[in-house]
């Protein structure tokens, strides 16, 4: 993310820290240390380099600036497409079945109800953050990711729900030893 | 899993008590085939956006129905601000229905030989507004919908989200105490139902009107302040 901040121009980082908490809302809060660590980590690659510093509203700052490598790398970058992921690996199922197995039915079903208010509430914060007028495009976006992942994730538990009966019985019927 | 954008804390707004505005009390409706009330209890406070959801043929359309004094249940009560309702004579609960309740349903609830501000000022006229007065309400309805310029078109003129956001303002026109909203957006695209649905609950929290949103969609549901789960004619959540 950092380098492809940089493909617009000469930046410190101050700068491009500002810059990414604007462009990127739904992103991990980035730490100063992580700017300048993944600075000093790309110009090491030779992706970025590091002009002299000078002295900005204060503070002494380094200017960094992308090289012809690190351009190479960030159009390769961006034009790879990102493999879609299998998600396969769900630990909402994982806590059906180990209650299952180790408590019954009940201990199953009650999880599910706890996640699925859980996941509406969390779904509710999110549609209120869109709705609210002075939302940016890049905001609504985001919450949109996040509430169509959570709504699958809801769409499943309501599956789960439906089917956790029949699931308990393939589960005692079918000893693995 | 939940994602890691940060929200900003007034957003997540802890529950508030509210006053009870109508609540069904152990509901029992039965078709004759099957039931499809069980013996669901449900609370609306004044103001709140209870999201009613289920699975298809749950019940929970038939929940609404006898919330809104439509059907009338085979068992149980049904209070609105604190008086009994479900015993009152047809025309009393539709005299109730048209002065402080809103219907939305799908879609087709527009007249369609009517403009978009005839349609919104038609439960003014009905009762007892004077043409010209309604209509003025009715265009400033249609406003804050944001669909002021269609006020002279018919509803076959329109999409289908500027014709249900015509039908929003004229289920609120009236500011009633519940708006009873049955699956409003599913016959719209994500956009067009995402729009209906941010506007029909800010105008909702405005005018402090309660509503009582059936739907089978979570994001939908997600809009509410709360929500109900009917399984099989029982309130499971």
């Amino acid at each position: 993310m950092l380098l492809g901040l940089l493909a617009e121009g000469e930046r410190h980082g101050y700068e491009l820290k500002r810059e990414h908490d604007a462009r990127f809302p739904a992103a991990r809060p980035l730490a100063f240390g992580q700017v300048y660590a993944t600075l000093e980590r790309l110009r090491k690659s030779g992706l970025v380099s590091a002009a002299t510093s000078v002295k900005v509203d204060g503070p002494q700052r380094t200017p960094f600036t992308m090289t012809p490598a690190g351009r190479d790398e960030f159009e390769r970058w961006l034009t790879e497409v990102q493999p879609p992921s299998p998600y396969v690996a769900n630990p909402l199922s994982v806590k059906v079945t180990l209650a299952l197995l180790t408590a019954g039915e009940p201990l199953a079903q009650d999880f599910l109800r706890r996640q699925r208010d859980a996941h509406l509430g969390r779904m509710r914060e999110y549609t209120r953050l869109k709705s609210r007028p002075d939302s940016s495009l890049a905001e609504v976006l985001a919450a949109d990711y996040a509430l169509t992942h959570l709504d699958a994730d809801l769409r499943w538990i309501d599956a789960a729900l439906e089917r956790v009966a029949e699931l308990n019985k393939e589960l005692h019927s079918c000893p693995v030893r | 899993m939940p994602g890691s954008m940060t929200l900003p804390d007034h957003i997540h707004s802890p529950e508030i008590p509210r006053e009870t505005v109508l609540s069904g009390r152990a509901l029992v409706k039965d078709y004759g085939n099957a039931p499809a009330l069980r013996g669901v209890s449900v609370e609306l406070g004044r103001g709140e956006i209870l999201a009613v959801t289920g699975p298809s043929g749950s019940g929970k359309s038939t929940l609404l129905l006898c919330m809104a004094g439509v059907l009338r249940p085979d068992a149980g009560e049904v209070h609105f601000q604190g008086r009994r309702i479900d015993t009152d004579s047809e025309t009393d609960r539709s005299l109730l229905r048209r002065d402080s309740f809103g219907v939305l349903f799908q879609f087709g609830q527009l007249i369609t030989e009517m403009t978009a501000a005839e349609n919104v000022a038609l439960p003014l006229l009905l009762s007892g507004a004077r043409r010209r007065p309604a209509m003025m309400t009715a265009r400033d309805w249609l406003r804050r919908f944001g669909v002021e310029a269609l006020a002279d078109q018919l509803p076959t003129q329109m999409s289908g989200g500027q014709s249900q956001r015509v039908a929003v303002a004229r289920a609120l026109v009236t500011e009633p105490a519940v708006l009873f909203a049955d699956e409003p957006t599913a016959a719209l695209d994500t956009v067009a139902g995402e729009q209906v649905m941010t506007e029909l609950t800010r105008v909702a929290r405005e005018t402090g009107t309660a509503v009582l949103l059936v739907t089978h969609d979570a994001r939908v549901a997600a809009y509410g302040d709360r929500e109900i789960v009917v399984r099989d004619g029982l309130c499971s959540s």
